[in-house]
């Protein structure tokens, strides 16, 4: 029993960390231009991609790196072609445009790698079990990919905190306006934010695509989760999306391990039913709900607290 | 005049694609060339085109030339309808399907309402992998014809070579959520209890079709139920990913399996370092000592980067040949009556027959296990140096099940 908390809260903290990198990027973007950039998950795949691509001439490390800016500088482009242009005609616009954004990245990208999973190794350097705990081995890799989160959320924490830049970003957060009338360039900011934000995606993309698969439909399996962060975490919380994103990510996992049901609780359904459709809800075990219980946890968000854990604006 | 000549534009070239229509038989293969099941769809699909091309350089079917066309359902069976009425569309007769029951049992409804709402332009329905026993027992359909052993048929032989290992204490089943990982399971955990009452079941698991990329949290559980054999169902990447999760957790139990030949199995096996540990339940394998088996099986690798993992598609494709040599016809009823207990030379080597009763073929089955080779088993699997070794054959005669079948035929 023992073993299989200590298991779950591994790979559930990997998961949830693995969703911040994506969610903390979304989120400040949210907050700041008011769109839901539907094409967030997008960017994820892109990095994941180009790093596969550019693992295969250059190597893994250099991939890590560059794949994430050449993603960034991409969103960068698109915020300032795409989005500024577009914002004239309001939010829906907007929405409308990152919506249409990632069904044409998700072409492009089929286009070019084709559909099925692309054969995206773990650096030989990593591939090796990092420690053996209850019998059981914890990859390296999944060791690195929960450091590269942790050094991006500090390093994160430490911009928005300490830094000039992160000064105005956290003013342009709660009082946009105001910030673009004390005199700064606010379109430079949301450029920088935007580009940073899927650049943020991109590692994720880079690390996850080794460990799961790297494939034209990875940002559709990832993307709705990601909004249910951000709603759960609150509008433009970084805190907010760390704490959603872990608990979303222990939550999942958890859940897959427990096998508790209705039947388990009150016993076997009376014969008078077992044919029916009563049958299957009482038979269903919680690692069957698994998959689902995120967006239960949005629903209930939504409709008790819809500010978020620790949002401020109601959203 | 002008409108004549508009007419003629639009028609002529409608009464060419008629006349080219009728110069090849085509066959619509519908399954998966995108998302979690692309990797295996693609495969198929290679290997149909093999198929087609082998049957043409004997001259065709009856003289015509055969042609795969593909459509991608994406897994889908909503998204596979649509395709199949694209197909139909186009004036093909044939459709060929293969991954997941789910959507098979859409396709065998979808061409069981068409046929009876277009008489005279009646289509056929090939699967050949979606192995839900339903197909062809309560819900068969007389346009419908099924080359793989059904999910029951599999798991008896399955279950009586699990019989004799004494080693096996403590089963898992884990299984993909839907019709076909709902039979696998139902009839594992019948047909264990009866055949090994002490055996215990210690996790029966269920968990989404196609669309789980980590699989940590799943072998963690199965580490903990203290399980020594696995039993699933699982295909395509739920299998690939399954077995490299296990290769991470350097989990060591004994697996026995439907499809650990898919593609990226091998490999996964092989990284687990599980040894002879991965069994596999199926019609055929690479290193069966028959000779024309064999030589086909180099043949495809010299032209492909994979083996053969669907024997039962050249049995569907060469019996479709002999079927409309039998009928001298490519009308689908005909070929239909013609397939109707027909008996047949199967790839792998041994007799095997359509059953008219509810149209599923029966053949030899055969157990084998993936790891080290002798000089018995000359190929290998994914360039990994494990072969699949024969653990034990099941006689076509064993394998014949009862079914509950009863079919409406055309009058």
């Amino acid at each position: 029993m023992l073993e299989l908390i200590v298991m779950s809260t591994l790979n559930g903290v990997l998961y949830g960390m693995l969703l911040f990198l994506m969610a903390s990027g979304l989120t400040v973007i949210f907050s700041m231009l008011g769109v839901l950039n539907f094409a967030h998950a997008s960017f994820y795949m892109l990095g994941a991609f180009f790093g596969f691509q550019i693992s295969r001439w250059f190597g893994f490390w250099p991939a890590l790196l560059i794949a994430p800016l050449l993603a960034g500088a991409l969103g960068a482009a698109v915020e300032r072609y795409g989005l500024r242009r577009v914002h004239k005609n309001g939010h829906v616009a907007e929405l409308l445009f990152t919506f249409g954004l990632a069904f044409a990245i998700e072409e492009v990208v089929q286009i070019i790698w084709g559909k099925s999973p692309v054969d995206f190794r773990v650096p030989s350097l990593l591939d090796f079990p990092a420690f053996t705990i209850f019998s059981t081995n914890y990859p390296a890799y999944k060791m690195f990919m929960l450091l590269v989160s942790i050094v991006i959320f500090v390093a994160l924490l430490i911009t928005l905190k300490k830094t000039r830049i992160g000064l105005i970003v956290q003013a342009a957060l709660t009082h946009p306006h105001m910030v673009g009338h004390l005199g700064h360039n606010v379109g430079r900011i949301f450029m920088l934010v935007f580009g940073v934000g899927t650049a943020l995606a991109a590692v994720a993309g880079v690390i996850a695509g080794p460990a799961l698969v790297t494939q034209a439909n990875m940002a559709g399996l990832l993307g709705p989760i990601l909004f249910v962060v951000v709603v759960v975490g609150g509008l433009g919380s970084l805190p907010g999306a760390f704490a959603a994103s872990l608990l979303i990510g222990l939550v999942q996992t958890f859940a897959v391990s427990m096998n508790g049901s209705l039947s388990g609780a009150f016993g076997p359904l009376s014969p008078n039913y077992a044919a029916t459709w009563l049958a299957d809800i009482w038979n269903v075990t919680i690692a069957q709900i698994a998959p689902i219980m995120p967006y239960l946890l949005l629903v209930l968000i939504l409709i008790f607290r819809p500010m978020g854990l620790l949002g401020t604006r109601d959203t | 005049m002008r409108k004549l000549m508009m007419a003629a534009a639009i028609a002529l070239p409608m009464f060419g694609t008629a006349a080219i229509a009728q110069e090849t038989v085509k066959i619509a293969y519908i399954d998966p060339l995108s998302g979690g099941g692309a990797s295996i769809g693609e495969i198929g699909l290679k290997t149909f085109q093999f198929l087609a091309e082998e049957l043409n350089a004997k001259g065709g079917v009856l003289g015509k030339k055969v042609e795969i066309v593909a459509f991608d359902n994406k897994t889908n069976p909503q998204e596979s309808l649509i395709q199949a009425q694209k197909a139909i569309d186009q004036g093909i007769r044939i459709l060929t399907q293969g991954n997941g029951s789910s959507v098979a049992g859409a396709l065998s409804d979808f061409v069981t309402k068409y046929n009876e709402r277009n008489p005279g332009k009646e289509v056929l329905y090939f699967n050949y992998a979606a192995v839900d026993p339903v197909l062809t027992n309560d819900k068969c359909s007389f346009w419908h014809f099924r080359w793989d052993a059904n999910s029951d048929i599999k798991m008896e032989a399955l279950t009586n070579y699990m019989k004799t290992a004494t080693a096996i204490k403590n089963v898992y089943l884990i299984n993909q959520d839907y019709s076909f990982g709902h039979s696998v399971r139902t009839a594992a955990k019948s047909m264990l209890g009866a055949k090994r009452p002490d055996i215990k079941i210690v996790g029966d698991e269920l968990h989404p079709l196609l669309k789980i990329t980590d699989f940590a949290p799943y072998i963690a559980k199965i580490k903990a139920s203290g399980a020594d054999t696995v039993v699933t169902g699982n295909w395509g990447q739920d299998f690939a990913l399954l077995l490299k999760a296990a290769a991470d957790a350097g989990l060591k139990v004994s697996w026995y399996t439907y499809y650990a030949g898919g593609t990226g199995g091998p490999t996964a096996v092989k990284q687990a370092n599980l040894n002879h540990q991965v069994f596999q339940v199926g019609e055929g394998i690479a290193n069966l000592d028959n000779k024309p088996s064999q030589e086909f099986e180099k043949a495809l690798r010299a032209k492909y980067d994979f083996s053969l993992f669907y024997p039962r598609a050249v049995n569907q494709m060469r019996m479709l040949a002999a079927a409309a040599d039998k009928a001298k016809s490519i009308d689908p009823v005909k070929v239909a009556l013609a397939l109707e207990g027909m008996e047949f030379d199967v790839f792998n080597g041994g007799k095997g027959s359509m059953r008219k009763d509810d149209h599923q073929f029966f053949q030899p089955i055969y157990i084998s296990s993936l790891g080290d080779r002798t000089e018995k088993e000359p190929f290998d699997e994914e360039k990994t140096g494990w072969g699949w070794k024969l653990i034990a054959k099941i006689d076509t005669a064993q394998t014949v099940l009862p079914t509950t079948c009863k079919m409406e035929r055309p009058k």
